[in-house]
């Protein structure tokens, strides 16, 4: 038999059903992998004694015939989400010693589900980030390398512990957190599933705040039934979250047929970015043939503000999260660094436990919100974007789902991308305007690029419509056939 | 629109974050880079378009004006870096 973490969610639940193992034989085989993959940094607190106790209850509950939905499978839980009583700090130094006195709702979702958190994963520093390296605890090393090399690669941010826990075959399953493209990104740099829901879909209640009007959590898995699967145990209304939706969640799994015969593909013409390397192209073009041999209809479609969803977002991203950081002021929680005066113990404070890309992203926020710019750019920025959701709009009026490449890049690595965060930006050029407009969107493996590592795809959905995205996903994770994985470096590290 | 060195120590401020003298410099190149980039949203026509403040089209709900939850006052303050009984402790703000 293969080993127990080779499993997926479904393998994982599948097993456990019918007594081939038990959960806490899987938590200890996770806590294993776990431990030989220390090298990259994935986890900023594990958790094996607590896993195991949870392990060993979901045990009793299954032979009890009260196992629940994800019942006896370990997780990693982007250090975003807090948890009761376990260290969080979203990756920032500010957050030192902080320990919630309660749980996120998707963090309650996911336990209640039988759900077993064996790690609070790594991230960028307040998830800001696309690279993972602004993290106060260092980065994440993506288990992928260039074909012949052994320079240590990104593996994408912000949510690159979660990306790297997954594709490191140390969980089945993680959670993530997505701004501007923070779990499709880092999924695709590590040849894994992320999926992205629709703004609404699952609570934010309890997940550190970046930019309230963006932020969605998702799940982060190795196939696109997996990610079905714990979807359907995050999602769901909670009257905590005011943007939270009151409508019922859909068995996202049952929604993958098999069959997209007549389904209408838009492939949208802006998406073809400048610059964008050949074996990108490449795949895209096979992911359009793949869906037209299944029966899809392919239609060209436009969007024409594609190139100011970027501006937007550094706008739009920067100014909430100024509002939404100015609760770390040394006096509630986390680090205090003294001062003559409250003004000074504040600045101390503020300038001593944010990163230089969290101080910069700030300061932006507040010069634009500030009075006399306001107009010119905040209100500009929100006006451009309501331009892009029409977009969109108007597009589905053609089509019922759009496929694009996900990233215009493979994995890069450390220090590459130079000391321009424009350059760090355009990353997430093709993932940013489904996040201004709310929409539901996935990343699926589809192939290996150039340099012999992966690259992803992504499929665009009408708002609440996961299951159409799911059933694309479905058929083009079948036509990709997808079963690379990177060589364990890490084991002999 | 270019910022000037003592509009970024007044952003600095205003932001709570203490910010060296030596460090303004580099900080208005970087912040100016930034936003030179996003200025080229000026060139989209928006004339009577309304400014996006929610992206799924609801109301907030509303719900009975009471006391829903509270009456935990050590878990408020568990994580504090000083505090006195039930209270966060700062520097003396009142001469």
């Amino acid at each position: 038999m293969a080993a127990l973490t080779d499993l997926g969610i479904a393998g994982a639940l599948d097993g456990l059903a019918k007594g081939d193992f038990s959960a806490r034989e899987l938590t200890e085989a996770s806590l294993g992998a776990l431990e030989r993959a220390r090298p990259l940094n994935i986890a900023i607190t594990e958790l094996p004694e607590q896993a195991l106790a949870v392990a060993d209850a979901a045990d009793a509950r299954r032979k009890a015939g009260e196992a629940g939905a994800m019942d006896g499978v370990p997780i990693v839980m982007k250090d975003l989400f807090c948890t009761e009583g376990v260290l969080t700090t979203a990756a920032s130094h500010i957050l030192d010693g902080f320990h919630p006195t309660y749980s996120a709702t998707v963090a309650t979702k996911l336990a209640e589900a039988g759900a077993i958190t064996i790690a609070k994963a790594n991230l960028d520093e307040f998830a800001m980030g696309s690279s993972n390296e602004t993290s106060h605890y260092g980065p994440v090393a993506n288990p992928w390398t260039r074909t012949g090399g052994d320079a240590r690669l990104v593996p994408g941010g912000s949510s690159g512990g979660s990306a790297a826990s997954v594709a490191a075959r140390v969980v089945a399953g993680a959670t993530g957190t997505d701004t501007g493209g923070s779990i499709r990104q880092p999924a695709a740099f590590t040849g894994i599933v992320g999926m992205k829901p629709t703004y609404g879909r699952c609570s934010r209640w309890g997940i550190v705040a970046f930019a309230s009007s963006l932020d969605q959590a998702g799940p982060m898995t190795r196939s696109v039934r997996d990610a079905a699967i714990m979807l359907g145990a995050m999602a769901g209304f909670d009257p905590k979250d005011s943007t939270s939706v009151d409508r019922p969640v859909p068995d996202f799994a049952a929604a993958m047929s098999g069959d997209v015969r007549g389904l209408r593909v838009g492939v949208p013409t802006e998406y073809r970015v400048e610059g964008m390397p050949a074996d990108i192209e490449a795949l895209w073009q096979q992911g359009i043939d793949w869906l037209k041999t299944a029966g899809a209809e392919i239609v060209e479609v436009s969007l024409p503000h594609t190139k100011y969803a970027l501006p937007v977002y550094y706008i739009v991203a920067p100014a909430e999260a100024s509002s939404n950081l100015a609760r770390y002021d040394g006096v509630r929680y986390g680090l205090r660094v003294p001062g003559a005066d409250l003004t000074e113990m504040y600045e101390n404070t503020r300038a001593a436990g944010f990163g230089h890309e969290v101080q910069r992203r700030i300061m932006i926020g507040t010069y634009v919100l500030s009075a006399g710019y306001y107009d010119a750019y905040y209100l500009q920025a929100q006006k451009v974007r309501t331009r892009i959701a029409e977009d969109f709009r108007k597009a589905y009026e053609q089509v019922d789902v759009l496929l694009t490449p996900t990233t215009p890049s493979a994995a890069f690595a450390f220090g590459e991308k130079g000391d321009d965060p424009i350059a760090m930006y355009l990353n997430d050029v093709l993932t940013v305007p489904a996040s201004l407009a709310g929409l539901p969107a996935i990343s699926l493996p589809a192939g290996l690029g150039a340099e012999g590592t992966p690259l992803g795809l992504q499929l665009i959905g009408r708002p609440f419509d996961e299951e159409t995205v799911f059933r694309a996903a479905g058929v083009l994770e079948e036509a990709a056939g997808f079963d690379h994985r990177p060589d364990a470096w890490w084991e002999e590290a | 629109m270019s910022l000037d060195k003592a509009t970024v120590a007044r952003i600095a401020r205003l932001a709570r974050i203490r910010v060296e003298d030596e460090q303004l410099e580099p900080l208005r190149r970087e912040l100016n880079n930034i936003l030179g980039w996003v200025e080229q949203l000026g060139e989209v026509d928006t004339a009577g378009v309304e400014p996006m403040t929610s992206v799924t089209p609801m109301t907030l709900r509303t719900r009975v004006d009471a006391v829903t939850d509270g009456g935990y006052p050590e878990k408020v303050v568990a994580n504090a870096p000083d505090g006195v009984e039930h209270f966060f402790a700062v520097p003396k703000v009142i001469e």
